[in-house]
C-alpha cells in the first residue's frame, strides 16, 4: 500500500507540479475544437512526460517519449490534418454521455488498480524480485554491458524486442497500404529547386540553421546508437533521431529534395532489411547449435577457442553477446528510422502544401 | 571561494526563472501575435542562457559544464530559428501586426469583446 505520509521533499513537489501540468493539458485537449491546437498540446504533453520520466530516472524511456511523442508523431499528425479538416464539428451533448460514462468508469478502475501498485523503488515489488533481481545480478557477468536496460532489452528479452521491431515494420506497412509510398510527389510538376530558393533569398534563416542542425542531429543519432550499451539509448531512440534529421531536411528543403537523396524505395527496403537482419542473427545462433537469439552461439565454438584470454570476461567469451547486440541494434535502427521516413513520405507525399514553397 | 561561485550560480539560475515568468506574463498580456512571440522567444533564450550559465558555475570545471555549454549552443541556434519560422509563417498567412498607441488596441479589444 502506498503511504500518504511521505514528507514533501523537492522531488515530490516537482512530481506534483509536472503531473498537474499533464492534467491541465489533458482537459485542454478534450475541450479544444481546433485539431491543430490539440496536436500542439499533445506534443507539449509528451515533452512534459519526458521531463517527468527523467525525474523518475527512466532516461531510456524519456528519450523515446521526447523524440517519438513530441517530435515525429506531432509532425505526422500535422501531415494528417493537412489531408483533412483542422476543426472538429460540434457534437450534441447527448452523444457525449456514453463516452463520458465509459471514460469515467475506466479511469475509476485504473485509479482503483493504481492504489494496489507497489511504491516506486519498492524492493519487494514483483518487478524487483524473481527475474528482475536475476537480471540485475547477472547482466554484468553474462552480457558485459554496463547499461542493464540494453542487456535486458536486446539479450535476455531479445525475442520481445524482435516482436516490437516487427510491429513497427507492420505499422509502416499498414500506412503504406492505406496511403501509398508518397511517390506521387516525385511525379508532380517540379517545384523550385534549392538553387532557386537561394537566389530569391527565401527562408534564409531556416536553411542556414537547418544546415547546421542536420549534421549535429545525425551525429547524435549515431552516438546514441553506439553508446547504447554504456548509457541511455539504443536502436529505437537512435533510429527515431535519425528519422527526425531526415524529416527536418524535408520540411526545410522540400519533400522532392529529400526524396532524391533518400528515395522511398530505399527507405522501404531498409525497413524490411532491419527486421531480416534481426531475425537473421537469431537463425545464425540456431545453426551454431544455440537457441534462437542466444548470442553466446553467434560465433562457432572453434572461432571462440582461438581467441586470446584477454577477451575473457567473467570466465567466458562475451564476443558473441557484444556483436549480437551490435547487429540486432543495427537492425532495430534501420527498421525504426526507415519506417518513420516511409510513414512521413506517405503523409507528406499526399499533402503538397507541407513543403515551404507550397503556398508562400 | 567555491561557495561564492555556487551562490552566484544559484542567483543566475533564479534570475533565469524570473525571466521565464516575465516572458509568460508577456505572452498573456501583450496585444498581438508578434509582440507575444517576441516576449516568448526573447525571454526563452535569455532565461535558458542565465539558467545554463548558473548551472555551469554550480557544476564547476567538469564534463557536465561542457555538456551544458553544448545545450546552450543548441538552444541559441534552435529557439530564435523557431521564433523566426513562426512569425514568418504567420506573416505569410496574412496576420498583420497592430501598429499605433497601445491604448487604442486596448479600447478596440474591449469593444470587440462587448
Amino acid at each position: 500500500m502506498p503511504s500518504f505520509a511521505t514528507p514533501l521533499d523537492a522531488n515530490t513537489i516537482v512530481d506534483i507540479a509536472l503531473l498537474a501540468m499533464l492534467a491541465v493539458i489533458v482537459v485542454a485537449v478534450a475541450r479544444t475544437r481546433s485539431l491543430l491546437t490539440a496536436i500542439i498540446l499533445t506534443s507539449v504533453y509528451s515533452f512534459i512526460s519526458a521531463v517527468w520520466l527523467v525525474v523518475m530516472d527512466a532516461a531510456d524511456v524519456s528519450f523515446t517519449e521526447a523524440v517519438v511523442g513530441a517530435g515525429v508523431s506531432t509532425i505526422i499528425a500535422l501531415g494528417a490534418i493537412l489531408l483533412t479538416r483542422s476543426e472538429c464539428s460540434r457534437i450534441p451533448w447527448r452523444e457525449t454521455l456514453l463516452p463520458l460514462l465509459l471514460v469515467t468508469v475506466t479511469g475509476g478502475l485504473l485509479v482503483y488498480a493504481a492504489l494496489d501498485l507497489p511504491s516506486l523503488g519498492d524492493p519487494s515489488a514483483p518487478a524487483n524480485i524473481y527475474v528482475g533481481r536475476l537480471y540485475l545480478q547477472h547482466a554484468e557477468h553474462d552480457i558485459g554491458t554496463p547499461n542493464i536496460v540494453t542487456a535486458v532489452l536486446s539479450s535476455y528479452r531479445g525475442f520481445d524486442t524482435l516482436g516490437e521491431t516487427t510491429v513497427i515494420f507492420a505499422a509502416g506497412l499498414g500506412v503504406a497500404l492505406l496511403l501509398g509510398f508518397g511517390e506521387r510527389a516525385l511525379q508532380d510538376t517540379p517545384r523550385p529547386s534549392m538553387a532557386k530558393m537561394a537566389e530569391s533569398g527565401q527562408h534564409v534563416v531556416l536553411r542556414v540553421s537547418a544546415k547546421m542542425l542536420i549534421p549535429m542531429i545525425s551525429i547524435y543519432a549515431f552516438y546514441v546508437q553506439f553508446h547504447g550499451d554504456l548509457g541511455p539509448g539504443g536502436g529505437f531512440q537512435a533510429g527515431v533521431i535519425m528519422a527526425v534529421a531526415i524529416i527536418l531536411h524535408a520540411l526545410v528543403f522540400g519533400l522532392q529534395e529529400t526524396m532524391e537523396s533518400i528515395p522511398p524505395q530505399l527507405a522501404r527496403g531498409l525497413s524490411a532489411f532491419g527486421v531480416l537482419l534481426y531475425a537473421g542473427v537469431g537463425v545464425v545462433n540456431l545453426t551454431n547449435g544455440g537457441n534462437f537469439l542466444d548470442y553466446d552461439h553467434l560465433f562457432p565454438r572453434i572461432f571462440e577457442e582461438g581467441l586470446p584470454d584477454s577477451h575473457l570476461v567473467g570466465g567466458h567469451h562475451i564476443w558473441g553477446q557484444h556483436f549480437g547486440i551490435l547487429a540486432i541494434e543495427l537492425g532495430v535502427f534501420l527498421t525504426v528510422a526507415s519506417t518513420m521516413v516511409t510513414i512521413f513520405y506517405a503523409f507528406a507525399g499526399r499533402a503538397p502544401d507541407l513543403s515551404p514553397h507550397g503556398e508562400g | 571561494m567555491s561557495e561564492v561561485v555556487t551562490w552566484i550560480g544559484s542567483s543566475l539560475a533564479v534570475a533565469g526563472a524570473l525571466a521565464a515568468i516575465i516572458g509568460s506574463l508577456g505572452v498573456i498580456r501583450f496585444p498581438d501575435f508578434y509582440t507575444r512571440t517576441h516576449a516568448a522567444s526573447i525571454t526563452d533564450t535569455g532565461a535558458a542562457t542565465l539558467m545554463i550559465l548558473g548551472l555551469i558555475l554550480i557544476s564547476g570545471w567538469s564534463v557536465l559544464a561542457l555538456k551544458l555549454a553544448i545545450i546552450w549552443a543548441f538552444i541559441m541556434l534552435t529557439s530564435p530559428t523557431a521564433a523566426h519560422a513562426l512569425t514568418n509563417a504567420a506573416y505569410g498567412a496574412g496576420e498583420r501586426p497592430q501598429l499605433g498607441p497601445w491604448r487604442l488596441f486596448d479600447r478596440d479589444r474591449k469593444e470587440a469583446e462587448r
